[in-house]
This record gives C-alpha cells, sequence and structure tokens, in this order.
C-alpha cells in the first residue's frame, strides 16, 4: 500500500515521505540543532553490559532446552506479523550465536500447545537441524502450561553428564498457566535438580514466572518490542555464573578425531549411509561420524576438534575493560595519543578538542570507543597488549 | 559482531592489509635477504595500486618488540615525500620502516636462546582487524577488505590463543 500512496508525489518527496528525519535531530548546551550522536549511546550501552558480566566462574558445557509458548496467546499480533514468528525468527539467530559461542554445549526444543508439552528435538549440537525442525511446526492453539515443560525438561535433563550445567530459557507469550498438579513442587524439584530457569515474557510480568526463576537462580524479563526482545534473548548466548556446588574441577574425557582420508568408503553411524572421503573416525571405536562437535553413537564419547575448544578460551582469559580516559592538552600534541593505537582514526572531536577515547590498563594505549567495543565483544585481545613483547 | 550487510563497490575494488614480518634475528639468517624481499613486496603494492584507481593498500610492520602502521595509501601526507628518483609510494614506505626498525630495536636487547624467536603477529593480525571494521563502519560503499601475512618468523606458542581469537573474528566479520 505504501508504494500506491506514493506514486502521487514527485521522486523527492518520494525519498521523504518515510523518513522521520526531524526524530534524529536534538539540541546541544547553546541551543543548535545536532544529528544525534549514536556512538556515545552504544557505548554507554556497552560499559552496562560489560560492567554485569564481572569475573567469575562460568559455566561452558552447557545443556541448554528452550521452551516455546505455541499457546493462542502467541497468534497476537502486538509483535509483528505475530508474537510467534518474531519468536521462531529470533530463536534462529540465538541458536546460531549460542553454538558460536559454546561450541562444546547442546541445545534441545520443546514445544507447548493445546496444554500438552512436546519436545521437537532433542539434544543436539548442531544449530540447522533445530532451525530446520522449528520452522516447520509453528501452529498455534489451546493453552499453555508451565508445569508440564518443566516436568518434561525435569525428566530429560536427568539423562545428562553430571559435568553439564542444565538451563531451561521458556518464551512464554501467555498470561497464565493451566497446570494439573501442584506447580510449586515442580519448582522445588528443578531447584534441587539444579536446573537453572530463565524465562522472557512477551506479555506482561507473572508472578509465577518471577517466582521460578528467583528459586533456580535465573533470570526473568519482559520484552517491550521486537529489538529489545532480540537483545533479551541473545543475553543468554554467554555462559551464566556457574553454581556453586556445581562448579567442582573434573576431569572429562573427550575424542579429537582425525579426518577421514581421501577416498575412503564406509557407513558413517549418524545417517546410516554411504560416505566417500569426508567424515571424521571416533579414535576410540572407529566409527564414522560426519560433523564435529558431536557424540559418538556407538561408544558416547564426546567428540571435538580443537578450535571449538579455542573458541571458549576468551571466557577464560577474558581482557580487562578499558578506562575512560580524555587526553590531555599536551597528550594532543603527541601523535601517538592523539590517534586510536588499533584503527588509526583520529581521537581528536571536532575543532581539534578532546574527543572521548579509552585506554588499556595494562599497556596504556589510547583506542576509540568503536574498537573499544569491537574488541571486547569479538576480537577478545587488546592490540596494544598483543604488540609488546 | 557481524558486517553489515553494506553495499560493496561494483567493480572488484579491494583493500588489501599487508603485514611484513620484520624480525631481524628471521631475516639474518635466511636465503632471500630482506632488501630483496622488500623489492619484490613494492612492485606488488604497485601492481595493486594500478589495477583499480579506487584499490587501497595499508601495511603494517610485525617487528620483534612491536607492531606498528608503516604506510596507508588512503592518508594525504603521502604526495610530498618524492626524491625524483623513486615514487612517492616507495619513499614513504621505506622511510616508515626505517623509523619503525630503529624503534623496534631500541625497545629491547636480548637475543633468544637457541632457536629463532618469533615476530608479534597476533598484535599486528589484531590491528589490522580494528582497521577493518573502521572501514567497515565508514558507509554503504566500501572496498573488499583482505589481510595479506607476510610471515617468516616461526609460530611463538604464547601467541596461540591470541592468534585463534582474532581467526574466530575474522570468521564472524566475513
Amino acid at each position: 500500500e505504501d508504494e500506491e500512496e506514493n506514486l502521487g508525489l514527485e521522486a523527492w518527496e518520494r525519498s521523504y515521505a518515510d523518513d522521520r528525519s526531524w526524530e534524529a535531530l536534538q539540541e546541544d548546551e547553546s541551543g543548535f540543532l545536532r544529528p544525534i550522536d549514536n556512538s556515545a549511546i552504544y557505548h554507554a550501552q556497552y560499559r552496562r553490559r560489560l560492567r554485569a558480566t564481572a569475573r567469575i566462574q562460568k559455566g561452558l558445557i552447557r545443556y541448554l532446552y528452550i521452551v516455546i509458548d505455541l499457546s493462542r496467546a502467541a497468534a497476537e499480533m502486538d509483535f509483528r506479523p505475530s508474537r510467534m514468528v518474531v519468536v521462531a525468527k529470533q530463536v534462529e539467530a540465538f541458536v546460531r550465536e549460542f553454538f558460536d559461542q559454546n561450541p562444546l554445549s547442546q541445545i534441545g526444543l520443546v514445544t507447548v500447545k493445546d496444554g500438552v508439552a512436546n519436545c521437537l528435538t532433542d539434544l543436539g549440537g548442531s544449530p540447522e537441524s533445530h532451525i530446520k525442525a522449528l520452522m516447520g511446526k509453528l501452529g498455534c492453539s489451546g493453552d499453555s502450561s508451565i508445569q508440564n515443560a518443566l516436568d518434561l525438561v525435569h525428566g530429560l535433563l536427568n539423562q545428562i553428564p553430571s559435568y553439564g550445567h542444565r538451563e531451561v530459557l521458556i518464551l512464554y507469550s501467555a498470561l497464565s498457566t493451566c497446570d494439573p498438579g501442584d506447580i510449586m513442587e515442580t519448582i522445588q524439584k528443578c531447584k534441587e535438580s539444579k536446573i537453572r530457569c530463565s524465562v522472557i515474557g512477551l506479555s506482561a510480568e507473572m508472578f509465577i514466572c518471577k517466582h521460578l526463576c528467583q528459586e533456580t537462580g535465573g533470570t526473568y524479563s519482559v520484552a517491550l518490542d521486537e529489538s529489545h526482545f532480540k537483545e533479551l534473548i541473545l543475553e543468554h548466548a554467554p555462559p551464566p555464573p556457574a553454581i556453586a556446588e556445581f562448579a567442582i574441577a573434573s576431569l572429562i574425557k573427550m575424542g579429537f578425531p582425525q579426518r577421514a582420508g581421501e577416498g575412503s568408503i564406509s557407513i558413517c553411524s549418524c545417517h546410516k549411509e554411504v560416505k566417500i572421503g569426508v567424515g571424521y573416525t571416533c579414535p576410540r571405536c572407529k566409527a564414522r561420524v560426519c560433523e564435529l562437535p558431536t557424540e559418538c553413537c556407538i561408544c558416547g564419547l564426546q567428540l571435538v576438534s580443537s578450535p571449538h575448544l579455542a573458541r571458549s578460551y576468551h571466557h577464560l582469559f577474558p581482557i580487562a575493560p578499558f578506562d575512560e580516559a580524555t587526553p590531555s592538552l599536551n597528550d594532543l600534541h603527541n601523535i601517538s595519543r592523539s590517534t586510536c593505537f588499533g584503527c588509526q582514526q583520529s581521537l581528536l572531536a571536532s575543532g581539534n578538542k578532546a574527543g572521548l577515547c579509552v585506554a588499556c590498563p595494562k599497556c596504556k594505549k589510547h583506542f576509540c570507543l568503536e574498537c573499544d567495543i569491537y574488541i571486547h565483544e569479538s576480537l577478545h585481545n587488546c592490540p596494544g597488549c598483543e604488540s609488546l613483547r | 559482531m557481524a558486517s553489515a550487510p553494506s553495499k560493496l563497490y561494483s567493480d572488484d575494488v579491494s583493500l588489501v592489509v599487508v603485514l611484513l614480518d620484520t624480525n631481524p634475528f628471521f631475516w639474518s639468517s635466511s636465503s632471500l635477504s630482506f632488501s630483496q624481499f622488500l623489492t619484490h613486496v613494492l612492485a606488488f603494492l604497485n601492481a595493486i595500486l594500478t589495477l583499480n584507481q579506487l584499490n587501497q593498500v595499508v601495511v603494517i610492520a610485525t617487528g620483534y618488540n612491536s607492531c606498528d602502521y608503516v604506510y596507508d595509501s588512503s592518508s594525504t601526507g603521502n604526495q610530498s615525500v618524492g626524491n625524483g628518483r623513486m615514487p612517492s609510494l616507495c619513499a614513504t614506505l621505506l622511510q616508515n620502516l626505517e623509523e619503525f626498525m630503529n624503534k623496534d630495536e631500541q625497545l629491547g636487547k636480548q637475543e633468544p636462546e637457541g632457536r629463532i624467536a618469533c615476530s608479534l603477529l597476533s598484535g599486528s593480525l589484531s590491528m589490522a582487524l580494528c582497521y577493518i571494521q573502521r572501514v567497515f563502519r565508514s558507509g554503504l560503499l566500501h572496498p573488499q577488505p583482505r589481510i595479506l601475512c607476510l610471515q617468516g618468523s616461526p609460530d611463538g606458542p604464547e601467541q596461540y590463543v591470541a592468534i585463534m581469537n582474532a581467526i574466530f573474528s575474522a570468521q564472524r566479520s566475513m
């Protein structure tokens, strides 16, 4: 419909038709209008996120069940086009981000429809199989039941090894729960099994969700709109703090399979098909598997490759947050203090005044705000510290 | 943090970040001399800049005690340095490289025992990735970036975690 409305306008008018450019302005201290400086806002958000992740022990081998509420409340259209479509899209992004940050962990999907909880996919390490299964089953109807979901997940999570961290993430659209029994008992059972339950609500805050999260040590949040929901769900991708009783160091047996030789023919144990050349061989039982990381179907050994372990190192060896610094007037004449060490961007604001920048507490090099965000969220190396012997 | 799906130029425009290994302990025992190596590198850089007017080249030196930028084809201060016998690319790069290597030598004099010591590849790789992120931020139209490491020194085990982190970050930015 938008295109039809725009046809009555001139070409130059069309480019402004959807553009609320007055919203991108704000007044500065002398009353002049300036465009909104987004970089300072992103940086402030990033600093808040950084403070939240203090230096505490985290669980790296996670077994997470995502419970998706497919009751009739999920067909509400306050999230465009409907809550369930938004949830499915964000779960897909979350699953990919989760496996990127936690390659040794596994996810399973559970749906709640007509008051009954069903296991959509079993615990597994491959993002594609979960996403494919989710996209196929998106019909909503009936009531939602937290107790049934928790009972199902509790039974499934009891089978995992003791070194794994058990988690549930419930994406709840409904405002009620229809339970067959006493949900407080179920919550107690989950607490005793050390399952960490978190909830993200899409409608309003509910007492029972808040109570569940408080008892089990999870987090409860309610999304205001789609971008807020995306932010909330991605907060669950990095590993959460480990529960104290769980955090005993134990030795875990893992296998590092070799790539199968070129032209070698065998039947793979995951698809039961003949494969030529591709795949890996389990070091203990010599069974063929197609992709890593996975659990060997024959002998149950965890199979990983060393880059998968290397992806988790930044959780174990995090870099210190940078301190905010404003270069003094003397520093500005020193070329090394007036450009960002990482990207060589000038740190001077307009008019040769000192702009906002940060400095590494160890190597004392200065960086711009955007490099600060990139270094702490993606790169996990300080270029200044790495450039010193 | 994935790069935004921004438009690239329609032609084959590239930004090449070259990481030059300047470890003196390696070059003193190599069969190829450092000056011969530099001749080939300068010819290569000239070729890239000639292929397309919009191509950019950045050179970062990977030293033994430090790393630093030695050449950026998009910075405007390059035109003045030309002594009539060499194009300004070569003159600027060689001058900056010489300054860098003098500073690098001053920073530490101890010689490694036994085998050849490694150079600081993780530092220059991290700087190259920060520069490329800045290019992604610069707007909708940007050249296709890539990193070329010219490395002769052996790997240092203490740099394993940093180099793996840089590799994963580069994978995510693709």
